[in-house]
C-alpha cells in the first residue's frame, strides 16, 4: 500500500453511523501522530485484528497490520513483537472475539508479561454476526440465540485481568475521546502486557450511549500502583446492574517482561551444528 | 557381515531408554551402524519398556524379529521375549531380581561392593554385554570411559567387576572408524531445521513430536534460536506465523492431536501465504489412541487440512540424512513458495535412535525475490508468487490478511479479485508441482528392474529396503508426498506389473492418492496395531503375496 501523509486509508468505510469504531479510529491516530512527533516513525506500528466490526480498522488505516482470526490477536501479535521487539504491537480486538473464542491468549499473554497492547472494542453484543450475546452482555440479555434471555453474569474484565496478572489494566469509553487518547498513549508506552477495556455502544444492536452517559466517571487513579486498590475500583461496576463505572487506568506496575532483553550473541550456525554432531558421536 | 541385535527391558523407571541409548553409542564408538528403536507404554513408572539395539556394519533402519541377547532387569523381560531369542542367543540378567537360564549377574551385590548408585547397574549390563559378544577389555573401556563422565572411575570399576563375572560367547568383529553421530529421529529432523536456517521453534508438547521441542530448548544458546512453548497448539501456529511476518524462519511441532488445533492456522497461512515450517508426527489414532505408539494414517488428513483450497509441500523422511536434509529443505520451500511445508514422521522414526552422516546437507541454495517499491504484500506475479518484505520498513506498508484479500492486502468480497487470488494461489501450486516432480524425489531401490513392486514411504520404506532385493522386488517410495511427484513416480514404476502397498494404516491411505493418478495397487499390506514391522514380520507378509 502506497504510502501517504494521512494515516486513513482510502478504503471504503462499512461501519455503521454512530458506531463507537469511529472514536477509537480518530482517538488512535492522533496517538500514531504524537509518537510521530516524538520520534517513533509509523512503521515501527504493527496493527493486529480479529474478526468481527472492531477488524475492520485495520484495513482502515495506513498501517503495517496483520489481519489475522477471530479470538487470534494475541498469539500473533506475541509473535512478532518475539520476532522483533523494536516493534510496536497493538492488537485490536472485538469482546466476542478476546473475551470468548480467544480468552485462554488473554490470560496468558497477561501471565507472561508480553510488551503488546491490546485495545478490546467492547460493545457487549456480536455485531457483525448479528446481535448475539458475549462474555460481557448483561444478565437477562435477549438474543437470536438467547431469545429467553442469557442466565448468566458477565465476566468482570477488570477483575479477571488483574487476576490474570495483568501489568497495565485501564477502561476507557469511545465517547470520551481524551481519556481515550490518554490511555493507548500511556498503554502503548507500558513495558509490558497492557490492556484497555473500551466500552463502545453497537448503534445497531446494543446502544447503550444513555446507560454510559449517565452512569460513568473518571477516576484519579492516585492509587494506580496498589493492586488492591485496583480491585476495589474494579469491583464497583459488574458489567451487568446499574452503578457508578470507573473509568481511567485501573492498575500499572513494573515486572519482568517478554521478550527478554538479552545480549545477541553472533553464531556461526553451521559450526554449531557440527558440534552437536560431534558431541552426540 | 556382522549384524547384532540386542534387547534391553525392564519397567518404565529402570533407565532402559537411557540404557539402550549408551549401549548404542557404544556400538557407533566401535565402528558400527546402530539402529535402537524404543517401545514403551504411556506411563511414568511401572509397566514394561523395552528397546531393541541393532548394530551393523551396512546402514540401518529397521530391527529385525530375533536377538542375540537379551539383558534384563525384570522378570516381564524374560517371560515377554524369550521366544525370540535366536539360537545362540543369550540372556544377561539381574540375577538378583529375575531367573532365567543365561549369564546372571548380582548387579545390587556388584553396586552395594562399590558404593555406586542404583542406575549404575546400567554400566554392569553394559559391560556384561561386550564381555559376552567377545569385545576385548582395551577396546571396550575407553569408550565406556567416554561415556561415563560423571563418577566415571566408579562406573569403570563396576563395568570391571561385571566383566570379570561373565564369559565370551561370541567373537564380534569390530569395524573400527567409529563413532557416527547417534541421534533420535526428532533430533536429525531438528538438525535439519537448523541447518535450513531455524529462527524460532514453537510447540506445546505432545508424544512423539516433543522430542524436538527438548532438543532445541537445550541447544537454543549455541545455536542462536528462540524456543518457546505456550499455551495450546492453536496460539502455537498463530505465534509461529507472526515471526514469519516481521522476517523469521519459524517451524512448529506436534503429532495429530494438536494438529487438529492448528488447522485454522494453517488455512490462514494459506489466505495469507506465510511460510510456516509444520512437523506432524504421527501417533495411533483416532483421537487419544495410543500415545506412545505409531501409525502413518495421518496422511490423507495433513494433506486435506484446513478449510478452503491452497498449496502445500509435504515430505516424509525415512533416514536420518534424509530428516536433515528435508529439516533444512521445508524451510526453502515455505519461504520460496510462501507455503506451510510439513515434514511427516511418525513415532517409529521420531523416537527411533540412529546413526548417521557427520555432513550437513546441502540444500538447494536459494533467494528469495526482491521487493519492488511501491510495495504491494500480494503484488501480481507470473508464478504466483509476491516477493516478501517484513516490517519495519520505511515509507513502506505491509498487510497481511485471512480475509479475501485485493493485492495490497485489502479485504475484498470482489467476484473479480477472488477469481485472480484463487489463480494466484493456483499458479503458485503449479510452481510448487513443478518442484516436486523430479527423479530425486522418489526413491527407488531393491531390484531396480524387477515387474514386482513395494510402494512404501516414511519409517516403513527402511524395513522394507532389507528385504527388497533378496526377492528380486523393487522399491518405489515417494520422499515428496505433495505436490505428490506424479511423472516421476510414474517412470519409476515403468515396466511394473504387480503393485504391493505396505502402510500402517487400517484403511490405506497412499493408494488413494496413487488412485488419483490412475496408479492401482494390486495388493495392500496394512498394518495397524501402533506396533512397526520387524524385518522379518513384514517380509514373510510379503513372501505371501508374490
Amino acid at each position: 500500500m502506497k504510502p501517504d501523509a494521512t494515516l486513513i486509508s482510502d478504503t471504503k468505510n462499512t461501519w455503521c453511523p454512530g458506531c463507537g469504531n469511529f472514536s477509537i479510529q480518530h482517538a488512535f491516530k492522533n496517538v500514531i501522530e504524537e509518537f510521530e512527533k516524538e520520534g517513533v516513525p509509523r512503521e515501527k506500528f504493527v496493527l493486529v485484528s480479529g474478526i468481527g466490526c472492531h477488524a475492520k480498522i485495520v484495513d482502515y488505516f495506513r498501517l503495517n497490520s496483520f489481519y489475522s482470526l477471530h479470538g487470534r490477536t494475541i498469539p500473533v501479535a506475541t509473535g512478532i513483537k518475539m520476532a522483533n521487539p523494536e516493534l510496536k504491537v497493538i492488537c485490536f480486538a472485538g469482546d466476542g472475539d478476546l473475551y470468548a473464542e480467544g480468552l485462554d491468549h488473554l490470560i496468558h499473554a497477561a501471565k507472561r508479561n508480553i510488551d503488546i497492547t491490546v485495545i478490546c472494542h467492547n460493545n457487549r453484543v456480536y455485531g457483525l454476526t448479528t446481535g448475539q450475546y458475549t462474555p460481557t452482555s448483561p444478565y437477562g440479555y435477549r438474543g437470536r440465540s438467547t431469545p429467553e434471555g442469557i442466565h448468566e453474569y458477565p465476566l468482570n474484565i477488570i477483575e479477571m485481568m488483574l487476576g490474570s496478572g495483568a501489568t497495565f489494566v485501564a477502561r476507557a469509553y469511545s465517547r470520551n475521546i481524551p481519556l481515550l487518547k490518554r490511555i493507548m498513549h500511556d498503554a502503548i508506552s507500558h513495558p509490558g502486557f497492557a490492556h484497555i477495556d473500551v466500552l463502545q455502544i453497537c448503534a445497531t444492536f446494543f446502544n447503550m450511549t444513555s446507560f454510559y452517559d449517565e452512569h460513568v466517571y473518571e477516576t484519579s487513579e492516585v492509587n494506580v500502583t496498589q493492586f488492591e486498590m485496583a480491585c476495589r475500583t474494579g469491583q464497583q461496576w459488574n458489567y451487568s446492574d446499574p452503578g457508578p463505572i470507573p473509568l481511567g487506568i485501573f492498575y500499572k506496575t513494573i515486572r519482568s517482561s517478554l521478550p527478554e532483553k538479552r545480549e545477541q550473541k553472533k553464531v556461526d550456525r553451521i559450526i554449531s551444528i557440527q558440534d552437536i554432531l560431534t558431541g552426540h558421536s | 557381515m556382522a549384524d547384532i541385535s540386542v534387547l534391553i527391558g525392564g519397567k518404565a523407571g529402570d533407565g532402559i531408554s537411557q540404557a539402550g541409548q549408551v549401549t548404542g553409542s557404544v556400538f557407533s564408538s566401535l565402528g558400527y551402524h546402530v539402529y535402537q528403536y524404543v517401545d514403551y507404554p504411556s506411563l511414568i513408572r511401572g509397566g514394561h519398556n523395552f528397546c531393541i539395539i541393532r548394530a551393523a556394519e551396512f546402514p540401518i533402519t529397521a530391527f529385525r524379529s530375533r536377538f542375540d541377547v537379551i539383558i534384563a532387569f525384570d522378570q516381564q523381560t524374560v517371560d515377554l521375549h524369550s521366544d525370540r531369542l535366536s539360537d545362540n542367543g543369550i540372556i544377561i540378567y539381574d540375577s538378583g531380581r529375575v531367573k532365567a537360564e543365561g549369564q546372571g549377574i548380582p548387579l545390587s551385590q556388584i553396586i552395594s561392593m562399590h558404593q555406586g548408585l542404583p542406575v549404575m547397574g546400567n554400566t554392569a549390563m553394559i559391560s556384561a554385554l561386550l564381555r559376552v559378544l567377545g569385545i576385548p577389555w582395551d577396546l571396550a573401556e575407553p569408550v565406556l570411559r567416554r561415556k561415563m563422565p560423571k563418577s566415571t572411575e566408579k562406573n569403570l570399576d563396576i563395568a570391571h567387576a561385571a566383566w570379570n563375572i561373565l564369559t565370551p560367547k561370541q567373537d564380534l568383529v569390530v569395524p573400527g572408524g567409529g563413532p557416527r553421530p547417534f541421534l533420535s529421529g526428532n533430533e536429525w529432523i531438528a538438525l535439519g531445521l537448523l541447518a535450513g536456517g531455524l529462527d524460532a521453534y514453537i510447540a506445546y508438547p505432545m508424544t512423539p513430536s516433543s522430542g524436538i521441542l527438548h532438543f532445541l530448548a537445550s541447544v537454543k544458546e549455541e545455536t542462536g534460536i528462540q524456543v518457546y512453548h505456550p499455551e495450546s497448539e492453536i496460539a502455537v501456529i498463530l505465534m509461529a506465523l507472526g515471526f514469519s511476518y516481521a522476517g523469521k524462519k519459524a517451524a512448529v511441532g506436534t503429532s495429530g492431536g494438536g494438529f487438529c488445533l492448528m488447522t485454522e492456522g494453517l488455512s490462514l497461512a494459506g489466505q495469507a501465504e506465510i511460510p510456516i515450517v509444520i512437523v506432524v508426527s504421527q501417533r495411533t489414532g483416532p483421537s487419544t489412541g495410543l500415545p506412545t505408539y505409531t501409525a502413518q494414517s495421518d496422511l490423507l488428513f495433513i494433506r486435506h487440512a484446513g478449510q478452503g483450497e491452497f498449496p502445500r509441500w509435504i515430505a516424509a523422511p525415512a533416514t536420518p540424512e534424509e530428516a536433515m536434509f528435508l529439516g533444512a529443505e521445508a524451510f526453502r520451500i515455505a519461504w520460496e513458495f510462501q507455503v506451510p511445508a510439513f515434514i511427516l514422521t511418525d513415532k517409529t522414526f521420531s523416537e527411533g535412535l540412529f546413526t548417521g552422516s557427520p555432513d550437513l546437507p546441502d540444500p538447494k541454495p536459494y533467494e528469495l525475490k526482491a521487493p519492488v517499491f511501491p510495495y504491494s504484500r500480494y503484488m501480481d506475479q507470473p508464478d504466483g508468487i509476491s516477493p516478501l518484505l517484513s516490517p519495519p520498513h520505511p515509507g513502506e506498508i505491509i498487510k497481511i490478511n485471512s480475509y479475501t484479500h485485493d493485492f495490497e492486502g485489502i479485504t475484498s468480497e470482489d467476484p473479480e479479485i477472488t477469481t485472480t487470488m484463487a489463480e494466484k494461489r493456483k499458479r503458485k501450486e503449479q510452481a510448487l508441482k513443478e518442484q516436486s516432480d523430479r527423479p530425486i524425489n522418489v526413491i527407488i531401490s531393491g531390484d531396480e528392474r524387477s515387474p514386482v513392486c513395494i510402494i512404501a514411504w516414511g519409517s516403513v520404506r527402511g524395513q522394507v529396503s532389507e528385504f527388497a532385493k533378496k526377492h528380486s522386488i523393487r522399491l518405489v517410495s515417494p520422499l515428496i508426498l505433495e505436490p505428490f511427484p506424479v511423472n516421476a513416480f510414474k517412470t519409476a514404476l515403468d515396466g511394473v506389473t504387480r503393485i504391493i502397498i505396505t502402510e500402517e494404516s487400517a484403511t490405506g491411505q497412499i493408494d488413494k492418492i496413487l488412485m488419483e493418478h490412475g496408479i492401482v495397487p494390486d495388493k495392500l499390506i496394512l498394518r495397524y496395531d501402533g506396533r512397526p514391522s520387524a524385518i522379518e514380520e513384514l517380509e514373510e507378509q510379503v513372501r505371501r503375496e508374490l
